[in-house]
């Protein structure tokens, strides 16, 4: 919202000062100013000229070069010109024609932009200023042509003097969805006022009126009190319309509006000041001058003023004439069949205020956001309709010559008056950490047109304003009491809680899963948890990803049900940017689909730690889960598995505590084909949720024997298809708890593809110790005994010589 | 027996160890001439197996004599031995010589993501002000991300959220969680007040991904319940934050904002020590319907609330101007951090 400070001060002539301290106290209202601009100042230079002769420049097709008189005006620099004498300019712009008034930059002139105007040669002529389009000075958008002036205006005035546009400051103001009054220029006002301690009041909007009661020449009816609280319509006569002046046109370009033609600019400078929207329509084409509102039915259509043709549903609110066809869709846009033209003589203006939700949804069905549609949505004051039209009515007959016909016509609708609303002092105290008396508190509030009454020490009842939707309750008044009286003033106090601040166990455990993986070389990601449909399918995973309603693009409009497909986009854009040692981890939800219920409607949301190394294979990628298990300290088995997405025969399920909780090894090539990545890629999965239950238990030391420990080797040919977890398992049991390690020192041969009987030799060296005695020989070769005889016996196991 | 026996040339022996002593070239070589000239076939303990056959007289001696020319020798031959090992250890050490900037410096350490580390700071700043952590879900009900936070159905404030919903249960009932909002409602359900508590999460907005906004970012959330808490105590811990965090010389201010879930809301800003502000986040007094809400009744215990970026602050902290770059997951971005 940019209100103009002159603006305000129609309202308020208190306000006053230094902008930047205005918008300072703006901001300290919650009026938050996003910027000031003085306006006029940087017009310094600008003169009105004549066009005296255009010729084309001998060099440059786009160049024009103007001879222009400057009326004897001197330029900012202090050259001094000769009324009547030319002055030569070059030219880009063509709109020109000898005898325009154009705007003309003198030597020495700071542009609004910031350019320097000096004398110059373009292409060898001399140009000595520079002629302006309006959007140079600020004046309309128009970048193409030099703005032509009013031909009335006085040769070599200074432009700013000739506009009549004084100096003036534009506050653009960043209004919260709970100020719908911020969204004119008087409740800016009232608001700032209040603040600054200064008066505030509407002007007089009375007007003579003349000629038949408005009630005899137009009606509205409201139908449905759901879409309309209150309708006001009055009738003008007389109206020639034609552009609306100078100091309008500025005020509505300053706001942010173009200037159109004065009956449409009286009705947009109305809507900016008061804050209500308000629509005209061409008496002569309104049947009986008949308006009512309803709410639209299945099958209606209505052609709206930007000549679109619009099917209706019946959650759109609609204005009808007396054959009860729309014309006018209500608080969005007006129709054609009933707009104003240059033949339009005798008007029916309407204000009124229509329910919030309907017009959001309309004007968002139907992507037609406005200034009224936004006043409208964030709640407009159903009690300044009539003033909104007076003020109409005085502007028309002022700038149009109307004359006004008497009365308004007022329909009733679901406005229901606020009621008044105790509040207490003791509160308002203890919120905002205060000691103010109640008339202290009433006296802030009061000044924004809270009424209270009932004023004792305890408190006050409090009749919140019909402009204030946002207001309902006691503790909306006291926001109003911190708001006026400043936020700062409440203090500043830290409670200090009687619990002592920490982690949870689960919480340091993530963490401490997090610098696991970190240690093992490998950094965090964070990719989205959006797919693209497909995705998941071209993982090799089944494609069931729980579907966004309402997606931005296809691409993010499923939720992953494994990291894979983002880790392996990630390995992807990093491979196709040439980086090495792509090592990386993710832990954060995957969204599994299920049922729903009113128990429980949430889908399942489980925590998983995710690992994604370029150029390793499933080895690799167990060494690293050995690593991960070994630094948190969580005793995981890995079984053979085939699992979906990965390498069909290296891929294994890692177990913990009896149950699956991960998996580990290498993506499927097919996969890695589908997402573009190049080599092998190893992978690791675990779900944290289990890994959390690992990290709870603390490990109890176990006294370290000091007795000697003997090694011996074992190394057996075994079938491939024997694991080696089953010996290790054996030869676990084989050994008891005198066995203190079993480590696999060697396979041979090692790579599968030289085992031409489909065997391997598997190498162990076994530790044993005891912890009350040195083993002796006998003993040892009892146990080494049974290691070999259980592998043999149960793995097809031969001992190797 | 012969009467006499022949006559030892101590001088000589001596003077012939010692040259042999002098003209060892390393440890080895000195450890033959030991042998020949204090072994036990050296012509030094022949010449003492010799002084049996001297007069008794004379024995003692030429014992003597013979000990000191021994000993004499002895400490050449250690002296030598010293400045021979000493060579040589020069020697190999010499030949030990490495280029330590030969090494290669290729080295694979794992990264923590910048938002994961601004995250972390925070938390422990909470914790350290006495507060403890919370979660959620992130995908949530309509109840805990709008309703219960005073946003109800149709309220004008729900679409400024740009929700993300799922397809799970009945349309419009479950979606991406906005913010961390409900997981205040989650704690107050789950909690008898007092309550102080940080809640960091994922959040989401159906959004476009530009320099400065993603649809996938991060927030942290406080809630303190207590009796008797006001404006005051939510400016307060603002500010302790804002110096804990950012260091000595930051201050806060609150100004006055709109937020359906808190009321009076503010905006909170961060004042830098050369005079600058950064805006940094919203906070308000809880709402007394948000209140019950989560069961609280609003007559008994009041509180605020707070939340804002962490990705912001990661931003800030690591000079990263275009936060597409959180989840590009580019290797090179990532292990600056």
């Amino acid at each position: 919202m940019k209100v103009l400070l002159s603006w305000m001060q129609e309202f308020a002539p208190g306000i006053d000062g230094d902008p930047a301290e205005l918008a300072a106290q703006l901001t300290d209202l919650g009026l938050v100013v996003e910027s000031v601009d003085e306006t006029g100042p940087a017009w310094d230079g600008i003169i009105v000229a004549k066009v005296l002769d255009l010729a084309p420049h001998p060099d440059a097709d786009r160049i024009q070069v103007v001879q222009v008189d400057t009326g004897g005006a001197s330029a900012l620099d202090g050259t001094e010109y000769v009324a009547g004498e030319p002055l030569q300019i070059c030219c880009g712009a063509f709109n020109m024609a000898v005898g325009d008034l154009v705007p003309l930059a003198t030597l020495g002139t700071t542009m609004p932009n910031g350019m320097e105007i000096a004398q110059r040669p373009m292409r060898g002529q001399m140009s000595n200023g520079m002629l302006c389009s309006g959007a140079e000075i600020g004046l309309d958008d128009d970048h193409d042509g030099i703005r032509i002036l009013d031909p009335s205006l006085p040769l070599g005035a200074p432009l700013a003097e000739a506009l009549g546009s004084t100096s003036d400051v534009v506050f653009d103001i960043d209004v919260e969805g709970n100020r719908p009054d911020a969204l004119s220029v008087a409740g800016v006002a009232r608001d700032l006022a209040a603040k600054l301690g200064v008066p505030f009041s509407f002007g007089d909007y009375a007007v003579a009126e003349s000629g038949a009661p408005a009630a005899d020449r137009a009606s509205v009816t409201i139908e449905s009190n759901e879409l309309c609280a209150r309708f006001a319509a009055r009738v003008l006569d007389g109206i020639t319309i034609g552009t609306s002046p100078q100091w309008m046109q500025d005020r509505l370009t300053a706001a942010g509006m173009r200037p159109i033609s004065s009956i449409v600019d009286i009705s947009n400078y109305v809507m900016l000041e008061q804050g209500v929207p308000n629509h005209t329509y061409d008496l002569a084409l309104v049947p009986d001058g008949a308006l009512s509102t309803r709410m639209a039915r299945e099958g209606e259509r209505i052609t709206t003023l930007d000549g679109q043709d619009r099917a209706l549903i019946p959650a759109d609110g609609v204005i009808t004439n007396a054959a009860d066809e729309p014309i006018g869709l209500a608080g969005v846009m007006g129709g054609a069949s009933t707009e104003i033209s240059d033949a339009t003589t005798s008007v029916v203006v309407e204000a009124a205020v229509w329910d919030r939700m309907t017009i959001a949804w309309t004007s968002r069905r139907l992507d037609l956001r406005s200034e009224a549609s936004t006043r409208f949505e964030r709640g407009a004051d159903p009690m300044a309709v009539e003033r909104a039209l007076d003020r109409f009515c005085q502007l028309a007959q002022e700038l149009c010559g109307a004359s006004v016909a008497p009365g308004t016509i007022v329909a009733e609708g679901g406005y229901a008056p606020n009621e008044p609303i105790p509040v207490r002092t003791e509160r308002v105290n203890l919120i905002l950490n205060l000691s103010l008396s109640t008339p202290d508190w009433v006296a802030l509030v009061e000044a924004i047109g809270f009424e209270c009454s009932n004023v004792t020490d305890a408190g006050a009842d409090v009749l919140i304003p019909s402009w204030r939707p946002d207001a309902t309750g006691e503790i909306d008044v006291i926001e109003e009491v911190g708001r006026h009286h400043g936020y700062a003033k409440s203090g500043k106090r830290v409670p200090v809680p009687e619990q002592t601040g920490a982690l949870t166990p689960d919480q340091l455990g993530r963490r401490r899963i997090r610098r696991a993986f970190m240690a093992a070389g490998l950094s965090e990601a964070m990719p989205m948890a959006f797919l693209a449909p497909g995705d998941l399918a071209a993982a090799g995973l089944p494609d069931d990803g729980i579907r966004l309603s309402n997606p931005l693009v296809a691409e993010e409009s499923v939720l992953r049900t494994s990291m894979l497909p983002g880790l392996l986009k990630s390995v992807a854009y990093n491979q196709s940017h040439r980086a090495t040692e792509i090592a990386l981890f993710e832990l954060g939800a995957v969204y599994l689909p299920g049922e729903w219920s009113e128990e429980s409607p949430l889908p399942e949301q489980p925590e998983q730690v995710c690992a994604i190394v370029a150029g390793a294979d499933a080895s690799e990628a167990v060494q690293l889960l050995h690593r991960l298990a070994a630094d948190l300290g969580l005793d995981l088995q890995i079984v053979n598995d085939e699992l979906a997405g990965l390498h069909p025969t290296r891929a294994a399920s890692v177990i913990f505590r009896g149950r699956p909780m991960g998996q580990v090894g290498e993506v499927s090539p097919a996969v890695l084909d589908a997402y573009g990545v190049t080599g092998r890629v190893g992978w690791l999965q675990l779900d944290v949720a289990a890994m959390l239950a690992g990290l709870g238990s603390v490990p109890k030391m176990k006294a370290v024997s000091t007795y000697p420990s003997s090694d011996f080797d074992l190394a057996f040919v075994v079938p491939n298809d024997v694991p080696v977890n089953d010996i290790v398992r054996s030869l676990k049991r084989a050994g008891g708890n005198r066995l203190r390690s079993v480590d696999l020192f060697d396979v041979y041969p090692p790579n599968p593809a030289d085992r031409p009987d489909g065997k391997r030799s598997l190498a162990f060296r076994l530790r044993f110790q005891a912890d009350d005695r040195t083993l002796d020989d006998e003993a040892l070769g009892k146990l080494r005994d049974a290691c070999i005889e259980l592998v043999t016996k149960r793995h097809k196991g031969e001992l190797r010589g | 027996m012969s009467d006499a026996a022949p006559p030892i040339d101590l001088d000589g022996l001596r003077d012939d160890g010692l040259a042999r002593i002098a003209a060892a070239t390393s440890t080895d070589d000195l450890k033959s001439v030991e042998g020949d000239v204090t072994g036990k076939r050296s012509a030094l303990l022949e010449a003492r197996k010799s002084l049996g056959q001297l007069a008794p007289e004379d024995r003692k001696t030429a014992g003597q004599a013979l000990n000191e020319v021994k000993t004499t020798l002895e400490a050449a031959m250690d002296a030598r031995r010293s400045e021979l090992a000493a060579v040589e250890l020069a020697t190999q050490l010499e030949s030990e010589r490495l280029d330590l900037t030969e090494v290669p410096t290729g080295v694979t350490v794992g990264h923590a993501h910048p938002v994961t580390q601004a995250w972390d700071e925070l938390e422990d700043v909470f914790v350290g002000m006495g507060y403890r952590v919370a979660e959620g879900p992130g995908i949530e009900t309509d109840w805990h991300n709008f309703d219960a936070l005073n946003i109800p159905k149709g309220h004008p404030a729900r679409d400024g959220f740009d929700t993300l919903y799922v397809e799970h249960g009945p349309p419009g009932s479950t979606l991406l969680r906005t913010h961390t909002s409900p997981v205040q409602i989650r704690t107050m359900l789950a909690q008898e007040p007092p309550i102080y508590i940080v809640a960091p999460g994922r959040v989401f907005r159906r959004d476009t991904a530009d320099a400065t906004h993603l649809p996938v970012f991060h927030q942290i959330e406080g809630l303190v319940i207590d009796k008797g808490i006001s404006l005051a105590d939510l400016a307060g811990t603002i500010e302790a934050f804002t110096t804990a965090y950012f260091g000595p010389g930051y201050t806060s201010r609150l100004r006055p904002n709109y937020f359906p879930f808190t009321e009076p809301s503010a905006e909170f800003d961060v004042q830098r020590p050369d005079g600058s502000w950064l805006e940094l986040g919203g906070c308000g007094m809880v709402h007394p319907n948000v209140l019950r809400a989560g069961g609280v009744d609003p007559e008994e215990w009041s509180g605020f609330a707070f939340g804002f970026g962490i990705d912001r602050l990661a931003s800030i902290k690591f000079g990263i101007s275009d936060i597409r770059n959180y989840f590009r997951n580019d290797v090179r971005f990532l292990s600056q951090f």
